[in-house]
C-alpha cells in the first residue's frame, strides 16, 4: 500500500471554534492506481491533499506513505518525506515565474542535492515525454496553460515520487486540453507506477479515473451514495 | 543560490534599480566619509601631529568649553606642568590668527607659537629662532615664498627660514614661529596651553589649580568649530546608513511578499526553510555587494578629483570603513526582511488555502 489514511482527523482554528476539515477519513491508494477526489468547496477535498502530502499533521489517525509512519515525523522529516517520496501538481502549476520549463526540474533535483548533470538528462527525457523538448527554455510566461501543466506534471516526477498528489489540474483549462492532461496522469500513473490522488471539481474527466472517491462535510461518502450524478457530485461541479 | 541567480535574471530591472541605489548610498556614503575627515583634517591636522601626549588649557569658566581661542595662560604655567607628576617635558604653545603678507599676495593664517620640537617635519632649510618663521609647504607654494624670503606677518617684517610638511588649524595654513617672536606679533606676555609628554595617563582630577589637560586627540574639540562640524557630518553619515538599512530592507520585504507563492511551491516540493532562508540571504548579498562595490568605485575616482578642489581624504580608511559599514547595514536590513521566507506555510500552495 502506498497511502494509507487511517481514522484522520484535522481541524482548523475559525474564529473562537475548530472547523471539523476531515473526520474519521480512511483512504488506501496502491501503486499504479489513479483516484479521483471529488466534492463541493469545503468538503475537505485539499486538506486530505495537505494531509497526504505532509503539509500538515492531523489531529488523530494516522497517515503512511511507503511504510513510512508520517505523523512521526519531525519538521526536518516531513519535508525530506516530500523530496524523496512525493510529487505536487498544483492548481494552474504553480510554476516559479523566473524558472524556465528545464529549471523548473532541476530545481527538484537540486532540492535533493542531485548532481547536475544526470538530472539535467532526466529533466529533458521528462519534458520530452511531455512533448515540451523544444520549449525547455521558456519561461512560464512564455507557455501555454496546458503547457504550464504539463510542466507541473513532470516536474512533480522528477523526484521518482512514489505518490502524486495532483490539485485541480484541470481548472484553469478547456475541456479538450483538461481531458489530454488527465490523460497523461492517468497514464504516467500506470507506467511508473505511482499511487495518485487527484483532487478535481471537475466531473467530465472522473471517467478516466481507476477509482473515484466523494467527499462531503470532511468525511469520505460511502460508495453507494456516490455517483458521478449524485448530490454530492453534482453541487461541486 | 539556484533560485537567487534566476530571479536575479529575470527580475533584472528590479534588482538594477535596488543595485543603483545601494551604489549611489554608498557613494554618498564615502564622499561624505572624506570629506568628513578632509574637513577634519583642515580643522587640526596641525594639533594633531604634535608630537606630545597632552594640552594644558586655562580652565574654562562655567559652561564654557575648553578652546584654543579663549585660553590664556601666564608663561610660568609651563613650569607648573612640567613639575606634575608623569610629565616628562613641557612647551609652551601659542596659537593665533593673523595676517601673512607676500610681495602683494595676503592669506589669512593660523600663526603657531613653541619650540621647533614642536614642528611637523622639516622640507627645507632651518627651524626659524628670533623673527623667523617657518611656512607650512602649501601655504609657501600658494604665497610663491622660498627659503629666504621676507615675508609680513601680522604687520611685522620676518624672514622665512624654512619649509615644513602641510598642517592646518581651524581651516587655515599655518605659520610656525618661536614662542617670543610669538608672543611679540600676538601682542602678549602669556601663552595660549601647555603641551607635554607624559609618561602616564592624562588624569584630569590631578590638573593644577586654573588648569584643565586634555590628551592631544582630546584637544581637537578646542579647536573652534571642529567638534559641530564633526558632529553634523557624522550625523548625516549615520542617517544614509540607516537610510540605506531601511531601504534594503523595504526592498526585500516587498520582494519576498510577492514571491510568497513561489516561496511555498518550493517548501511543498521539500525545500526546507533552512534553503529559502540560505537562498534569499545570498541573493541579498549579492545585490548589496555588487552595488556597493560599483558605489565604492565610483566614489574612490570621484573623490581623487575631488581631492584637488576641497579638503577630502582618499585612502583606505575612508573607502574601507563605509564601504563595510555599507553592506553591514544593508545586510541587516536584508537580514530582517528575508527572515520570513522561513514561515511560509507550504499549505498556501494548494489551491484551496490560497
Amino acid at each position: 500500500m502506498t497511502l494509507a489514511l487511517t481514522d484522520v482527523r484535522l481541524t482548523y482554528p475559525d474564529g473562537d471554534r475548530r472547523l471539523v476539515a476531515l473526520d474519521a477519513v480512511n483512504l488506501r491508494v496502491t501503486g499504479g492506481e489513479l483516484v479521483a477526489v471529488t466534492g463541493p468547496s469545503g468538503s475537505g477535498k485539499s486538506s486530505l491533499l495537505a494531509v497526504a502530502g505532509a503539509l500538515t499533521r492531523p489531529e488523530s489517525g494516522t497517515v503512511r506513505i511507503a511504510d513510512t509512519d508520517v505523523t512521526a515525523l519531525d519538521q526536518k522529516g516531513r519535508d525530506r518525506l516530500r523530496r524523496e517520496r512525493i510529487g505536487f501538481v498544483f492548481q494552474q502549476a504553480n510554476l516559479l515565474a523566473s524558472l524556465t520549463a528545464l529549471d523548473q526540474l532541476l530545481l527538484v533535483a537540486h532540492l535533493s542535492g542531485a548532481s547536475r548533470r544526470s538530472a539535467e538528462a532526466r529533466a529533458r527525457g521528462l519534458l520530452d515525454r511531455v512533448g515540451l523538448g523544444g520549449k525547455a527554455d521558456k519561461r512560464p510566461h512564455q507557455l501555454s496553460g496546458g503547457e504550464r501543466q504539463r510542466v507541473g506534471i513532470v516536474r512533480a516526477l522528477m523526484g521518482n515520487p512514489a505518490l502524486l498528489l495532483v490539485d485541480e489540474p484541470t481548472s484553469a483549462l478547456d475541456h479538450e486540453r483538461g481531458e489530454a492532461v488527465v490523460t497523461l496522469l492517468r497514464d504516467i500513473t500506470h507506467e511508473q507506477p505511482l499511487a495518485t490522488v487527484m483532487v478535481t471539481h471537475d466531473l467530465q474527466y472522473l471517467h478516466l479515473a481507476d477509482r473515484t472517491v466523494a467527499m462531503r462535510d470532511g468525511r469520505v461518502c460511502p460508495p453507494a451514495e456516490f455517483s458521478p450524478r449524485s448530490p454530492a457530485a453534482v453541487r461541486g461541479h | 543560490m539556484f533560485i537567487a541567480v534566476r530571479d536575479l535574471r529575470f527580475a533584472r530591472g528590479r534588482f538594477a534599480l535596488l543595485g543603483t541605489v545601494i551604489a549611489l548610498m554608498t557613494l554618498m556614503v564615502i564622499l561624505l566619509t572624506g570629506l568628513t575627515a578632509g574637513l577634519g583634517a583642515a580643522s587640526v591636522s596641525a594639533v594633531a601631529e604634535l608630537p606630545v601626549d597632552a594640552i594644558s588649557f586655562q580652565r574654562p569658566t562655567d559652561g564654557q568649553q575648553v578652546s584654543f581661542a579663549t585660553s590664556s595662560l601666564p608663561a610660568e604655567a609651563v613650569a607648573t606642568v612640567a613639575a606634575q607628576p608623569g610629565v616628562t617635558a613641557a612647551w609652551p604653545l601659542g596659537a593665533s590668527t593673523t595676517r601673512l603678507q607676500a610681495d602683494g599676495r595676503a592669506a589669512t593664517v593660523a600663526l603657531l607659537g613653541g619650540d621647533p620640537a614642536l614642528y611637523p617635519a622639516l622640507r627645507e632649510g632651518q627651524a626659524p629662532a628670533g623673527a623667523e618663521v617657518a611656512l607650512t609647504a602649501d601655504l609657501a607654494e600658494t604665497q610663491s615664498v622660498s627659503v629666504g624670503d621676507t615675508v609680513s606677518v601680522g604687520g611685522q617684517q620676518v624672514t622665512v627660514t624654512a619649509i615644513v610638511a602641510t598642517t592646518s588649524f581651524n581651516h587655515l595654513p599655518v605659520v610656525y614661529t618661536p614662542i617670543d617672536t610669538w608672543q611679540r606679533l600676538a601682542r602678549t606676555e602669556g601663552i595660549t596651553a601647555v603641551a607635554a609628554t607624559r609618561d602616564d595617563g592624562v588624569n584630569a582630577a590631578a590638573d593644577p589649580a586654573g588648569l584643565t589637560t586634555l590628551s592631544r586627540d582630546e584637544a581637537f574639540t578646542a579647536v573652534g568649530g571642529y567638534a559641530s562640524e564633526q558632529g553634523s557630518l557624522n550625523l548625516m553619515r549615520g542617517l544614509l546608513l540607516a537610510v540605506s538599512a531601511l531601504v534594503v530592507g523595504a526592498f526585500f520585504t516587498v520582494w519576498t511578499m510577492q514571491r510568497g507563492t513561489d516561496l511555498a511551491v518550493v517548501r511543498a516540493l521539500g525545500g526546507s526553510r533552512g534553503y529559502l532562508l540560505r537562498d534569499a540571504l545570498a541573493q541579498a548579498g549579492i545585490v548589496l555587494l555588487v552595488g556597493a562595490a560599483v558605489g565604492a568605485g565610483a566614489a574612490a575616482g570621484l573623490g581623487a578629483v575631488a581631492a584637488r578642489v576641497v579638503p577630502f581624504v582618499l585612502d583606505t580608511t575612508t573607502v574601507a570603513v563605509p564601504l563595510a559599514a555599507m553592506l553591514a547595514v544593508g545586510a541587516l536590513g536584508a537580514a530582517f526582511s528575508v527572515r520570513r521566507v522561513s514561515t511560509v506555510d507550504p499549505l498556501t500552495a494548494l489551491g484551496a488555502a490560497r
